[in-house]
């Protein structure tokens, strides 16, 4: 009985009777099949394992002072240029969905099929490769499968990254991040307090010039109905807002869009003169839309 | 002091089996760095483990700041990284180690793989390796929606619209992930529960089973 043992006889509880009492330790695995230089866990291989983990820490450390994570600017669905981008150990998978076999009408064997199979493949690798050899260069054809498929990972990823930027340089686009670090900087070199941009006021562009004689024509013109009164567009099917469309378009290319259209929009000249307008409005409203500046 | 004090808790629990279970075994020379240095490639598991410990102490104190709304998500994180005292060191000790624990889990894998380390007897540990890996992309997917900009919010859209695409199930899991109509609010909560909650703890149970097959089978043999 536990209240009258001697001092210091341990007392040893069985607990539940239907749990066995445990008279074993888990066995130290048996390393005499290959003798050598084996030392023990506790303390000597963990002190030096200790080390490498300080080294690593410190390594990480050092990055993440350098390079501080991104942020870009809050979330605005109704943004339409933003180009999405997957964390990068997901972009092989990505760039893989933009092939002709594995997309549109075979999209099912970009997302399903072959990644499905190269995942349980992979997963069941014990159950398929069954010899025992372990050496990598007497199993030549799971190796080479395994070597082919980095291969093919390392190709789509950088495939992958390498549109990304020729798209970024080609729409004259800096990343978000970059954007907002460099106004950080900009601010914090200027004295200023860091501007936080908050949900919902992000970076909203006003409507120059509200008075302007092209104002009253834009209204009066096609556009109106697809690019609405507040120059907001309409994200969602695709129209373009056209608030801060003098950053990047000038009055001629305004006029030539008007002319000629441009992708899904469809010429609008002979519309607006069918209309009503006037060349000299159309001017009007050109240079207008191109005083349509964000700063 | 401390002697006697664990003296003490080993009279009454008996604890001194349970660690000596996990910490008695000899490492043996193929697998130690110190004798042959080509065997830094066994440390790449043992690494993992840590990278994926700071994970989950870095995690712990960003959810300290962190706010799931969709109002407040990216305020929260712009603060934790602009204004709170060693923010931006915890922030991006999260960021960089997700990248480096997907690198050091990757690098494992392969060791496994060309040393045939898979092969009978441990079959089953190489499963489990590959749900702890399935595991591990979810968190990536779900962790970076958290931060609430334009790049975390488009990734997700098509990360889902991608999803909606499986034949059959595809609608489900889209409103499994999604909640609503457009990713939203309902979105951000859902990413934050599964991101904090669900998969880690998944990921405990396995590395757990992890861990308990390596010690009971021992390393595999030199090659
Ligand atoms: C039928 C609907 C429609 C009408 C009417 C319309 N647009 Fe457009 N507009 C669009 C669409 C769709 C686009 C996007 C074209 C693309 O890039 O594929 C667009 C793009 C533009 C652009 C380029 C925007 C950019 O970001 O590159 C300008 C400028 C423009 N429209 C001006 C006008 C003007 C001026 C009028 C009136 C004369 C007008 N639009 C009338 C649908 C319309
Ligand atoms: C969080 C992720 C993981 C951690 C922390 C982890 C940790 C470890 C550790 C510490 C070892 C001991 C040997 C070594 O360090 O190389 C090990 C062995 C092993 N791991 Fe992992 N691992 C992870 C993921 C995986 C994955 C993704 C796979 C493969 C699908 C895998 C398969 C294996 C196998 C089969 C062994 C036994 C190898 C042998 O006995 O030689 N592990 N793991």
């Amino acid at each position: 009985m536990a209240h009258d043992r001697k001092p210091g006889e341990k007392v040893v509880f069985v607990g539940d009777s239907r749990v066995r009492l445990k008279t074993e330790r888990l066995k130290q695995p048996d390393y005499s099949a290959y003798p050598g230089k084996s030392e023990a866990f506790i303390p000597n291989f963990l002190l030096k394992e200790w080390m490498v983990g300080v080294v690593v820490l410190v390594g990480i450390l050092a990055l993440v002072m350098s390079e501080p994570a991104p942020l870009g600017y809050p979330a605005d669905p109704t943004n339409t240029a933003f180009i999405p981008m997957p964390d990068w150990y997901f972009l092989f998978l990505y760039q893989f969905l933009k092939y002709p076999y594995t997309s549109d009408h075979y999209v099912v064997f970009g997302t399903v099929l072959v990644p499905g199979l190269a995942f349980l493949g992979l997963m069941l690798v014990p159950f398929l490769d069954l010899s025992p050899e372990r050496r990598f260069y007497r199993r030549p054809v799971t190796s080479a499968l395994m070597i082919v498929t980095l291969l093919a990972m390392g190709y789509l990823t950088y495939t992958s990254w390498h549109h990304y930027k020729e798209e970024l340089k080609e729409k004259n686009i800096i990343p978000e991040d970059v954007k907002r670090e460099e106004e950080l900087r900009a601010a914090k070199g200027a004295g200023k307090a860091a501007p936080s941009p908050s949900a919902g006021a992000a970076k909203k562009v006003a409507m120059v010039a509200p008075d302007d004689p092209g104002a009253a024509v834009f209204k009066k013109a096609t556009c109106v109905a697809c690019h609405g009164g507040e120059l907001k567009g309409m994200p969602s099917s695709g129209i373009p807002a056209l608030l801060g469309i003098g950053d990047t378009l000038s009055k001629d290319d305004i006029l030539g869009i008007i002319k000629n259209g441009k992708g899904n929009m469809p010429a609008q000249y002979k519309d607006n003169i069918g209309k009503g307008l006037t060349d000299a409005d159309i001017d009007k409203l050109a240079n207008w839309l191109s005083m349509q500046k964000s700063k | 002091m401390f002697k006697s004090m664990y003296n003490w808790i080993d009279e009454r629990l008996d604890i001194t089996p349970m660690w000596r279970d996990v910490a008695d075994h000899e490492v043996p020379e193929h697998v130690n760095p110190a004798h042959h240095f080509s065997a830094f490639v066994y440390c790449f598991g043992g690494l993992t483990f840590f990278i994926t410990v700071i994970q989950i102490l870095s995690g712990m104190f960003l959810t300290m700041y962190y706010t799931p709304d969709i109002i407040n998500a990216y305020a929260s994180v712009d603060y934790l990284s602009h204004k709170v005292a060693f923010g931006v060191i915890v922030r991006g000790m999260h960021h960089w180690g997700a990248s480096l624990v997907i690198v050091m889990m990757f690098l494992h894998t392969l060791r496994v793989f060309f040393t045939g380390s898979y092969k009978a007897p441990r079959e089953m540990n190489w499963v489990v390796g590959m749900m702890i890996f399935g595991v591990m992309l979810g968190l990536g997917f779900t962790g970076y929606l958290l931060p609430w900009d334009n790049k975390a919010y488009f990734a997700t859209q098509v990360g889902i619209k991608i999803a909606a695409s499986v034949p059959f199930i595809g609608d489900y899991i889209k409103t499994l992930l999604q909640g609503g109509e457009v990713v939203g609010a309902v979105t951000l909560t859902r990413f934050f529960a599964i991101h904090v909650f669900f998969l880690p703890a998944v990921l405990l149970a396995l590395l757990a089973g992890h861990f308990f097959m390596i010690r009971k089978q021992g390393i595999s043999g030199p090659l």
